[in-house]
């Protein structure tokens, strides 16, 4: 079996990228394949650099409260291109009361500040799809 | 006792404790740690070369601080009634906190805004929003600092165009833009154009303002940001002064005469949790800076000399577990700026691992600086602690390790070619892993995120801003781009792009740019025309 593969992306305009860099670097001590895709990055290269890279998971980080527009956006172009294998998670700074509208669009991991990188591995770990793997 | 983590571990205390920066710690001090120092050449009396002890003679008996809290969110109109509201509370000064729109030079309906118009500071487009943030706030008696990079010189074309509005003098305002691009490209990567003509259009600011704003603090040159994205306190302090040698190299290049612009030249630094390690690096900062100006660029004017810097406390130590507890780091980060004897000082409020702050964590947050200041007793005498025997150790091996960081990069042919080659950037990305390693093993204790977790939290109530702002923000655009003078505007960006390419100053075509309402994503879109724009290659 391959190892996960994982697209960390930072989308909008923000470029604090201490956070994105340091997950980078964990889930690949945690013995995944992770491609950092840079700064202000649209929902359409992030979808594409996915698509490419033949990635199980897109993890988003943002800081900015832009996610109300930027997570929709890249399900929905996700969904276009019938894709249903790519397991999407957001770390930042998420207010609690966009926590329901998230889940409701399928993104049940989201990281507020403070979540130990144990963590996400272990819940990237029991999420990702399972036929993604199996490719 | 702590949850979650085995207490036996924690029993056997490591050999040798280290400051949060890596830096060893011994159990005692004493007059053999110091006795290299020599008082007069390494400390002196404060006001007096080298500055160690602080730059004015009678501390903060002369002069208080500045309490100045940073602040800004949605459209201009709802930052302007912040801003009276602090006035009001007994804040001496004003700090803007732009969108990341009005930060990237893009205006609020470029694709790239999306979501993002007046999220993280205030959205200004254009001279009228500007008109509008300063509506009855008399810029002839308040000072007011920008935190604007890139498109710093436009924003302060706006500024001097809202004063000339408001009768007054430039000869007469005062206070600060940022306008520290280097470390954009280093740490918070908000940067636009490649560092080549960025670094033309800080000088031109600085011979600008040296001739027309006499009062204005042409450059914040700031450690903060590289400290908040993960560099030990010597790398903060390093890279910072070495970011500062730079730009005056770059001014001495451009023909200016140092003792010209860099007595209006200010830092800006982090107030983090490691309490006496932050006021080491303080005092190694104003003697470093202090050899810096006099030796190596031999500024004979001692305003070149004196470092000036603002402090905020760090940021990235506030916990979203457990929010009230960051008062209390706050208060402690904030003793520490004052002890250091910072000239101006932000204290975060307690909602900002979670939020931008409401009016009530933003009071607290200006009361904890207003209690340091007024019944701690602290102030009453000039750098309190000088003469520590610890205090004293730190504040050498800062200032050594500081001298060797100089070396490397001198040795890289300059800063601008250190980051062009990534090294800051990865000696800051490796602290950073090495910090959130410590975390993760129990190595570094965080108060109610690995010990002391409660399983019933009090959360607080925070700031929302409502999605609408973005709609606003461009409806008002839109009647601008209707009712203004369409060909002065296109004639002064066309001006802008033909001076961009030549070696005048710039300053001039980007007032009368503001001056016709030129949007500043207009007016930064010039400019991208002329020079390109930056990339890094990502890296992790």
């Amino acid at each position: 079996m391959r190892n996960i593969r994982v697209v960390i992306a930072k989308p909008g305009l923000d470029g604090h990228d201490r956070g994105a860099k340091v997950i980078a670097r964990a889930l690949r001590d945690a013995g995944m394949e992770v491609i950092y895709t840079g700064l202000r990055q649209t929902p359409e290269q992030i979808v594409g650099a996915a698509l490419q890279e033949d990635a199980d998971v897109i993890g988003l980080s943002i800081l900015s409260g832009a996610h109300n527009h930027i997570c929709p956006r890249v399900i929905e172009l996700l969904r276009a291109k019938d894709i249903t294998d790519v397991l999407v998670v957001v770390g930042g700074i998420i207010p609690d009361v966009d926590v329901p509208k998230l889940n409701e669009i399928g993104i049940t991991g989201i990281f507020p500040p403070g979540t130990s990188m144990q963590a996400i591995v272990e819940f990237i770990r029991q999420h990702v799809r399972p036929t993604a793997s199996a490719r | 006792m702590s949850e979650g983590i085995p207490s036996a571990s924690k029993m056997q205390r490591p050999e040798h404790f280290r400051t949060i920066s890596g830096a060893p710690i011994e159990l005692v001090y004493g007059p053999s740690h110091i006795a290299a120092v020599d008082y007069a050449r390494d400390l002196n009396d404060p006001g007096q070369f080298p500055y160690t002890r602080g730059i004015h003679q009678n501390g903060y008996v002369g002069k208080m601080w500045t309490m100045r809290q940073f602040a800004g969110f949605s459209t201009p109109e709802e930052t302007n009634e912040r801003y009276r509201q602090l006035l009001a509370a007994g804040g001496t000064g004003l700090s803007v906190a732009f969108d990341l729109p009005t930060l990237m030079g893009r205006d609020p309906d470029h694709p790239l805004s999306l979501g993002e118009v007046g999220k993280c500071g205030v959205s200004v487009a254009s001279l009228a929003d500007m008109e509008r943030l300063f509506d009855n706030i008399p810029l002839s008696t308040i000072t007011t600092s920008m935190t604007i990079n890139s498109p710093a010189a436009m924003l302060l074309a706006m500024y001097l165009v809202v004063a000339e509005q408001q009768g007054v003098d430039w000869r007469e305002i005062s206070g600060t833009i940022q306008n520290d691009i280097l470390k954009e490209y280093i740490a918070q990567k908000e940067y636009i154009y490649p560092p080549g003509p960025s670094m033309r259009l800080v000088t031109d600011v600085f011979a600008f303002c040296g001739e027309h704003v006499p009062r204005w603090n042409t450059i914040s040159v700031s450690g903060y940001h590289i400290r908040e994205a993960g560099s030990t306190a010597l790398q903060e302090l390093a890279f910072t002064l070495r970011n500062g040698i730079e730009y005056v190299q770059h001014g001495v290049d451009a023909g200016l005469d140092p003792d010209k612009f860099a007595p209006r030249m200010s830092f800006f630094f982090n107030a983090h949790n490691e309490f006496f390690e932050e006021i080491a690096k303080y005092r190694a900062a104003r003697k470093l800076w202090s050899h810096v100006m006099r030796d190596r660029f031999g500024a004979r004017d001692e305003r070149s000399w004196k470092l000036r810097f603002h402090a905020q406390t760090a940021g990235v130590s506030l916990t979203a577990q457990q929010p009230r507890n960051n008062v209390v780091r706050t208060a402690v980060q904030a003793l520490a700026a004052v002890l250091g004897g910072a000239n101006s000082l932000h204290t975060n409020s307690l909602d900002e691992a979670l939020a931008l702050p409401t009016v009530e964590a933003a009071t607290l947050a200006l009361r904890t600086q207003q209690i340091i200041a007024h019944e701690s007793g602290v102030t009453g005498t000039v750098d309190p602690l000088g003469g520590s025997y610890f205090l004293e150790k730190l504040t050498t091996d800062m200032e050594a390790g500081a001298v060797e960081y100089f070396q490397t990069i001198d040795d890289l042919g300059g800063m601008v070619e250190a980051i062009e080659q990534g090294y800051p950037q990865r000696e800051i990305a490796e602290s950073a892993y090495r910090f959130q390693k410590q975390v993760e093993l129990g190595e570094r204790d965080i108060v109610g995120v690995n010990v002391h977790g409660d399983n019933e939290e009090l959360g607080v109530e925070t700031l929302y801003i409502n999605e609408d702002v973005s709609e606003r923000q461009i409806a008002k655009l839109n009647d601008l781009r209707r009712t203004r003078d369409t060909n002065r505007v296109a004639r002064s960006l066309a001006a802008i792009r033909e001076v961009a390419l030549g070696k005048t100053n710039l300053m001039p075509s980007l007032l009368e740019a503001v001056r016709a309402y030129a949007t500043l994503g207009e007016i930064c879109d010039a400019l991208r025309d002329a020079w390109g724009e930056y990339e890094e290659t990502p890296t992790i």
